[in-house]
């Protein structure tokens, strides 16, 4: 069958026999798109964290047929070098990152939060933040989650200033 | 004076194949002499001894005036490639900009032939590197002193250009078209006071590629045409293969090949998703010997049981009958690597070359393991290392890459395969579980009179392809599960640590800092325990048992620290207790505090202070990090993880049920204070994992009055 949606705000159509193959696969394999991960398989640890619709979602277990007409972000749509996403920017200012593997879905989920709740506590991120870093990061992450958040609250009120 | 070499060491080439931007490339020979310091730097393991005659390859100058090393060593999260990018950045005189770091694949780099691992990368490439980018820029300004028609004396060097008698030149003018080179005695290294990069808090160079979402990792890995592979493996603990019945598997969508090989099956298929839908209709008949259980492991893990060896021996044994013979028994479970990116390879055979893409950290055993399964010359094996999705130390054994490359000729096209995650928690290499018994004697001014430790492991080093086997007969002990198991106080005057061996029937091996964290559970619970009973601070207790040598010193050090920095008390304060541990990792002494208090039967991990005397941080960022790092995964193996047996299957297999410090579990706040107790880099990546454990439980002791004495740590109900 063929399925329709946006991806990084770029129109996709795939056609694909088996409805239920998990979203990742396609996003990874048929649209060549690595930076969203594999991990588990079982939306377990988070790796394959994404976007659609604003929400976070766990694409190992979402079936694609589930993704029809919707809008998917994945970390390449987040930001780039020149336009940084407020977390991609805090990640960076943090130095984040060991091996990296995890970071993809963590900065998805983040993204996705911060959308939510562009102030979250300490407890917020404890509940909402639940993927799983075998370099174990948190520490950093946590302080970029909250640098991300004033990031984000500081490019509103320049904007704002500006109108 | 300077010699003249031939192009038989040092060459120059044109139009690299491994990056299309290359045009000029510098090769340098390794020689024997920094072989040499690598084994006797690399002093844990013993030194590899075959080296081809290839030529290898350090540095590149490109036609746009970078550097690129091609490091031995292979980027798993440690750091590493960021440390050798300032080192050399510093000796060869060009920007920090300009260098790039990849890991060099075997076709055309140095890769290190036993191992990345050990936490040595940066600590045995601190001398060789760092004397290898200062003869390259030396080699460079006597050429350019040629070129330029200029004294080489005369000429100075920075950010990539050769400067003199009112001239200048570019390293990648100079390299142009040189396909001889002098080289000149190897150069005095600069001070460190002179350095611009090394010591300072420099930004990972990979931070960008990790959060755009590069496509770095071995699983990543494309290659045209390529088909997707999955391997069959048993549930059941020491399964044999007997027989399969494919036919209804070879019926399904997207299949394109089944093959059984050895006593393996391989599931070849057009997509991930095709392949693993069409396992599951595989029939494997399993011959399983025997249900093996918990208890069953647990009874050949035992202090008293299997192979026995004396590892530190002073002064007397205690007499266990006496009654002032304090004893405690201390557990450690069977762990679980975990890490994120699962296991696998991208294989392509093509006549009789292969080609291997994958994350590993033995990239030459791996191109020797492939070569002898496919029955090639090891020249026509090229692995290209990846980025590793953490590593930890179960890709010091990655063989799959042989099933991969088999499945690549079977079915003619590339194949990437992966473990499924189940795979991954059933047939890890895991951290086997140990047993301790502590022994202790007071004497009359409550110090202590005599310390024992005796422990049980299952294998750590032995059955490794990392050493051969006659090593363990020469050795007659496992040098991995011993880490830690030393006693460290060494003003006590009677002191024995022996070590019990066994192998279990499945794999164990190396998981980050071995048998530390288990062994320093044990050893600083239990000084923790007698101090108590000495009625002194635990710090004190400590210090006034280690003997004033430079070791000794350097760990009184750390410990006086850490105890000042986080202002330790023994009192329980608004319902949070301090508790304090200590050990000693490949000279890295580590001293940590943690506040931990206990809610609704949980501990609670607020703030964790520690010191770590590294010698020289060449980028003390990062040696945070690791430390931070270590903390976390450090209280995540000690306060929740646990594989355990179940009807004969090796139990959890997902992320949940296996049990591991999440954010929420993290501490809010970690204090790393460094140390530079020696004027060399020392490993860090596995030192910082050591005291964590022994430290929370002591906490937990003063909290409650409870010892605990079994990892993971937890309350009663």
């Amino acid at each position: 069958m063929k399925i329709k949606f946006t991806i990084n705000e770029v129109s996709q159509s795939v056609d694909i026999e088996d409805q239920n193959t998990p979203l990742l696969w396609v996003i990874r394999d048929m649209l060549n798109l690595k930076g969203t991960k594999f991990g588990c398989g079982k939306a377990a640890c988070g790796a394959c964290t994404i976007m659609i619709d604003g929400n976070a979602i766990r694409s190992c277990s979402y079936p694609v047929q589930l993704a029809d007409s919707k809008s998917i972000t994945t970390i390449e749509g987040l930001g780039t070098p020149e336009n940084l996403h407020p977390v991609q920017q805090a990640w960076i200012e943090e130095v984040v990152p060991q091996c990296g593997y995890c970071q993809p879905g963590f900065m998805m989920a983040t993204a996705a939060l911060l959308a939510k709740n562009p102030t979250p506590t300490d407890d917020d991120i404890d509940k909402s933040i639940s993927n799983v870093c075998r370099c174990a990061t948190y520490y950093r992450m946590r302080k970029a989650i909250h640098r991300a958040a004033a990031l984000t609250a500081k490019d509103t009120n320049e904007n704002m200033s500006y109108e | 004076m300077s010699k003249k070499v031939s192009r038989r060491k040092f060459l120059v080439r044109g139009g690299l194949g491994t990056l299309g931007v290359l045009a000029v490339g510098t090769y340098v020979f390794r020689n024997p002499m920094r072989r040499k310091l690598y084994s006797m730097v690399e002093s844990t393991v013993p030194p590899y001894s075959g080296e081809g005659t290839d030529p290898n390859l350090w540095f590149e100058i490109t036609k746009d005036n970078r550097v690129v090393l091609h490091s031995p060593k292979v980027e798993m999260g440690q750091g590493t490639f960021t440390s050798l990018a300032q080192m050399t950045a510093d000796e060869l005189d060009v920007d920090l900009e300009q260098v790039q770091v990849i890991a060099a694949a075997t076709a055309t780099g140095i890769v290190d032939r036993l191992s990345t691992g050990g936490s040595l990368s940066v600590a045995s490439l601190w001398e060789p590197l760092r004397e290898m980018a200062a003869t390259m820029r030396e080699m460079i300004k006597i050429e350019a002193a040629k070129k330029m028609g200029v004294l080489a004396e005369s000429l100075s060097t920075e950010n990539g250009v050769v400067s003199g008698g009112g001239k200048t030149m570019t390293y990648a003018k100079v390299v142009e078209g040189v396909d001889e080179w002098e080289e000149p005695n190897t150069p005095v290294l600069k001070s460190m006071k002179d350095y611009k990069f090394i010591g300072k808090p420099i930004p990972r160079i990979d931070l960008e590629a990790k959060v755009f979402g590069a496509p770095i990792f071995g699983m990543d890995a494309q290659l045209p045409e390529m088909v997707y592979a999955t391997v069959i493996r048993p549930e059941q603990v020491g399964a044999k293969f007997l027989s399969a019945n494919t036919s209804a598997a070879e019926q399904m969508p997207g299949v394109l090949k089944i093959v059984q090989i050895d006593n393996w099956v391989g599931v070849i298929a057009s997509s991930q998703a095709q392949a693993l839908a069409a396992r599951k209709k595989v029939k494997v008949i399993w011959d399983v010997p025997k249900k093996w259980t918990e208890e069953d492991i647990r009874e050949m893990i035992t202090v008293g049981s299997g192979d026995e060896m004396m590892i530190q021996k002073s002064g007397s044994a205690l007499d266990t009958d006496s009654a002032d013979v304090t004893s405690i028994t201390f557990k450690s479970p069977i762990g679980a690597h975990a890490q994120l990116e699962p296991n696998g390879a991208v294989a392509q055979v093509e006549g009789d070359k292969v080609t291997v893409i994958l994350s590993t950290q033995v990239v030459g055993i791996t191109q020797k393991e492939v070569a002898r399964a496919l029955n090639l010359d090891v020249e026509n094996v090229n692995i290209i290392p990846s980025f590793l999705g953490g590593g930890f130390g179960r890709r010091l054994n990655t063989n799959h890459a042989v099933q991969a490359a088999k499945m690549s000729r079977a079915v003619g096209k590339p194949v990437k395969y992966f473990f499924t995650r189940k795979e991954e928690f059933q047939h890890d290499m895991f951290r086997p579980p140990t047993h301790h018994i502590m022994k202790g004697k007071l004497n009359d001014k409550g110090l202590l009179e005599g310390l024992e430790h005796h422990f049980a492991s299952g294998s750590v080093a032995i059955g490794s392809v990392l050493l051969p086997e006659m090593i363990h007969g020469v050795l007659g002990v496992d040098i991995g599960a011993i880490r830690g198991g030393r006693i460290q106080y060494s003003g006590i005057p009677n002191i024995r640590a022996v070590q019990w061996h066994k192998s279990l029937p499945f794999a164990t091996s190396w998981w980050r800092s071995l048998g530390l964290l288990a062994n320093t559970f044990a050893i600083e619970s239990f000084m923790d325990e007698m101090a108590l009973k000495a009625e002194k601070s635990p710090i004190a207790f400590r210090l006034s048992q280690i003997a004033d040598t430079e070791e000794g010193n350097r760990l009184k050090e750390v410990i006086k620290v850490a105890a000042e920095k986080a202002a330790y008390s023994d009192e329980v304060i608004n319902g949070r207790a301090m508790g304090f541990a200590a050990s000693t990792d490949a000279g890295a002494p580590c001293a940590q505090v943690v506040e931990v208090s206990i809610e609704n039967k949980q501990i609670k991990v607020h703030k964790v202070t520690c010191v770590l005397d590294c010698g020289i941080a060449v980028n003390p960022d990062q040696v945070k990090a690791q430390c931070e790092g270590s903390i976390i995964m450090g209280m995540s193996a000690a306060m929740h993880e646990r594989m355990t047996l179940r009807d004969g299957e090796l139990y959890p297999i997902i992320y949940g049920p296996y049990q591991m410090a999440l954010m929420k579990h993290a501490p809010k706040e970690i204090e790393v204070h460094l140390i530079q107790g020696v004027d060399t880099p020392l490993p860090v990546g596995e030192p910082p994992l050591g005291p964590i454990g022994a430290a929370v439980a002591n906490a937990v002791r003063r909290l409650t009055g409870e010892r605990l004495t079994e990892l993971p740590l937890r309350m009663e109900d």
